[in-house]
């Protein structure tokens, strides 16, 4: 069976272990996570998470069923037509071409957002592919440190 | 109302109407037991391990329809209930079992007997709590219930710091609970009714598939009227057996690995599965490429996972399964049953070709002759439970069951040792009724310490010790796929179990012929005490049919060899 990338976005109540409740729904019934976000809704009791799976249409269809199915979940959402942002820090040494290194960031929505003593730290936001991409290209300046903060993504 | 966290649960319990909660004390749950001690709304049953106490309320929960209550302490005391939990989660009986945890203070610093508890309940729960303070616990004991008994029931588990049950604080229980994210759906889509109606007056070779769900709903009666208007004819799963009654003519009996041969041809041959509360178990569908291939389904399931989860379903119905059967029932109005005359007529063809049947014998007791005489005997008032193995499946086959929560058994999880404590639960449900375990002598061995608690509280139920000397259903596996090598399965060594009923405050009775079966069985009916009956029957008796795992539900093994 086909298995196709899907970005799922669970509206949950902000309480203690309603993270452990969703993930531990994929483990325990052998899911697969490739990111997943988590942070409050600003002004209300609820929490937003983002999850990016991989599976057939009936696994998905049971992931967003027993999502469904935690007592604390409010709504779950399967995208279709929406806009998907992931953010990368990546840590380069300072004897790198800093300009270049800026020049690249800024191709990905980023730029430097710090500079040491011995490294600076670059950052870029984009459409999770493009993210790959530019982690890529950052190679060629012997990146130490590479951070991804995974998927959020909003239905339009 | 000012009143210690200890008291709240006593007075929960008490406004939930609960009469009986099975459970075992210790440290982190004392101040309630302190509290169970002062008060006389319910009465508290001291089972000798905790895995029987939840067992129990489970018993009590199938046999009552009521929410079946447990209490246990932290670290050991919870882990011996998780089974328990596991059992109930898989066969969604309500339940809530509240357990004691070490002060709030000291959770997470490896205290004695402390365990993270809701960690380990969270896959084998409905819904699970730890509560943080005093002021959520009235909350969260009437969430606890009113999430058990709703929607789909299930377990639910409140674990309870020791501090909170000794601090003071005002008591408001909620009179009414509403979740915004929880909320099942009882009413069953309209359109896909209607729908599903249209496609049942199309059909030529119907087939209702019915399961737990039909007890859980209580819509035995409906679906019997269901039948009697449609004559459509019924396959029961394991955990609806009692639904239609053993004799009713459109029952063909139990589908599945140890289904009857024309159960699973109807399903391999139909041409519309109709679904009530059942969810298309590995142990009911066989290989699933070939199970009801020439048929459209209708499946009906309060759970919307349940739905789609296993097999691609054409009339899905979200919904409790005595609401959308009455619906379907009114959609339907008249309907012309001679259309399904032929389908009925190959059926009967079927059964008679390969009956339901067993060798008889008069030298040696064969277990499928125990549980006719047992229904001969007991008749429809009984309630049967049973433990997990050979005779658990013998049982199902054999026994006239008459009516829906007359059969108790672990179908789900399959738990060895769960009969003992749920006819405990059962009888002090039903205390008017005979309640009788029927075990394994493997299984019995799982919770035989309950001798001594239903000897205590005078719980007269009766274990009948279906013995071949064998973990009979693996010892089954092993002769027919692994070329006789007994490994491990083989119970020569035994104890005397007629001494042990005896030792604690039971009664024991050892048979071996047809004769003393009657004798012990008719004098055990009469005694106050629990019972043990050693019932020794033919060793290498085999569950037939018996659809090999993974095989089709048509290519089923009728006779073995050996046997």
């Amino acid at each position: 069976m086909q298995k196709v990338r899907r970005v799922i976005s669970v509206i949950v109540m902000n309480e203690s272990s309603v993270l452990a409740r969703v993930s531990g729904l994929f483990a325990g019934r052998g899911y697969n996570i490739e990111s997943l976000t988590v942070a409050p809704i600003p002004g209300s009791e609820l929490s937003h998470i983002t999850i990016v799976t991989k599976g057939s249409p009936q696994v998905i269809e049971q992931i967003i069923k027993q999502l469904h199915k935690l007592v604390p979940t409010f709504k779950v959402i399967e995208h279709e037509e929406m806009i998907e942002k992931e953010m990368v820090m990546v840590k380069f040494p300072i004897e790198e071409n800093l300009s270049d290194i800026q020049a690249l960031c800024g191709a990905y929505n980023g730029g430097i957002v710090n500079v040491g003593v011995d490294m600076v730290i670059a950052m870029a936001a984009d459409e999770p592919m493009r993210i790959g991409h530019f982690i890529e290209a950052a190679q060629r300046f012997n990146p130490s440190e590479v951070v991804r903060g995974g998927v959020v993504a909003i239905e339009r | 109302m000012k009143m210690s966290g200890a008291q709240m649960v006593c007075e929960a319990l008490i406004r939930e109407g609960v009469k009986t909660v099975f459970g075992y004390p210790g440290g982190a749950i004392m101040n309630v037991y302190d509290e169970i001690y002062k008060q006389n709304g319910f009465e508290h049953i001291l089972n000798r391990h905790e895995q029987a106490s939840v067992h129990a309320a489970d018993g009590y929960a199938r046999a009552t329809g009521e929410v079946g209550v447990a209490m246990v302490t932290s670290g050991p005391g919870f882990t011996n209930a998780v089974t328990g939990l596991a059992t109930a989660y898989l066969d969604s009986t309500p339940l809530v079992v509240i357990s004691g945890q070490v002060p709030l203070a000291l959770i997470g610093t490896d205290a004695f007997q402390e365990v993270d508890a809701v960690g380990i309940s969270r896959p084998c729960t409905k819904h699970n709590y730890l509560v943080k303070s005093l002021e959520e616990l009235p909350r969260i004991l009437k969430e606890a219930f009113y999430i058990a008994r709703s929607g789909r029931p299930g377990p639910v588990h409140v674990d309870i710091p020791k501090d909170i049950t000794a601090e003071i604080g005002t008591f408001v229980y909620p009179e009414e609970i509403s979740i915004a994210t929880y909320r099942p759906n009882y009413k069953g889509n309209d359109r896909q009714i209607k729908k599903a109606a249209e496609a049942i007056r199309k059909a030529r070779k119907p087939l209702l598939y019915i399961g737990g769900g039909v007890v859980l709903s209580n819509a035995s009666g409906l679906v019997r009227e269901f039948v009697l208007k449609t004559q459509i004819p019924v396959v029961e799963t394991l955990m609806a057996r009692g639904v239609m009654g053993a004799g009713n003519p459109l029952l063909l009996g139990m589908l599945g690995m140890h289904g009857n041969y024309a159960s699973n041809m109807a399903m391999s041959e139909t041409d519309l599965v109709i679904s009530l509360g059942a969810r298309f178990d590995d142990r009911v569908t066989g290989k699933l490429s070939e199970f009801a291939k020439y048929a459209e389904i209708i499946h009906v399931d309060i759970d919307p996972a349940n739905i789609g989860k296993l097999v691609n379903v054409d009339y899905p119905i979200v919904g409790d399964v005595a609401t959308v059967v009455g619906k379907i029932l009114t959609e339907l109005g008249d309907i012309n049953t001679d259309r399904y005359q032929a389908w009925r007529e190959i059926l009967k063809r079927y059964d008679e070709l390969h009956p339901l049947t067993y060798h008889k014998s008069d030298e040696v007791i064969k277990p499928q002759w125990v549980m006719e005489r047992i229904g001969e005997l007991v008749g429809r008032d009984a309630i049967i439970t049973s433990d997990v193995g050979q005779h658990q499946m013998w049982a199902a086959q054999f026994y006239p069951f008459d009516r829906a929560r007359q059969w108790i058994n672990s179908g789900g999880l399959g738990t060895m040792g769960f009969g003992f404590p749920a006819a405990l639960g059962a009888k002090k449900g039903h205390p008017e009724k005979t309640v009788i375990n029927i075990t394994g002598d493997g299984s019995i061995l799982m919770n035989m310490q309950e001798l001594v608690t239903a000897s205590e509280y005078k719980i007269p139920v009766i274990n009948v010790i279906i013995n071949n000397h064998f973990l009979g259903m693996v010892r089954q596996w092993q002769t027919f796929f692994y070329d006789k090598r007994y490994s491990e399965t083989d119970l020569s060594f035994q104890p005397n179990f007629k001494a042990l009923a005896e030792a604690c405050g039971g009664i024991g009775y050892d048979v071996t012929t047809k004769e003393e079966f009657d004798r012990a069985l008719k004098d055990a009916i009469v005694q106050d005490k629990v019972c043990f009956m050693n019932v020794a029957i033919d060793r290498l008796e085999n569950v037939l049919p018996m659809v090999p795992a993974g095989g089709a539900l048509y290519n089923m093994l009728l006779e073995h060899k050996d046997k």
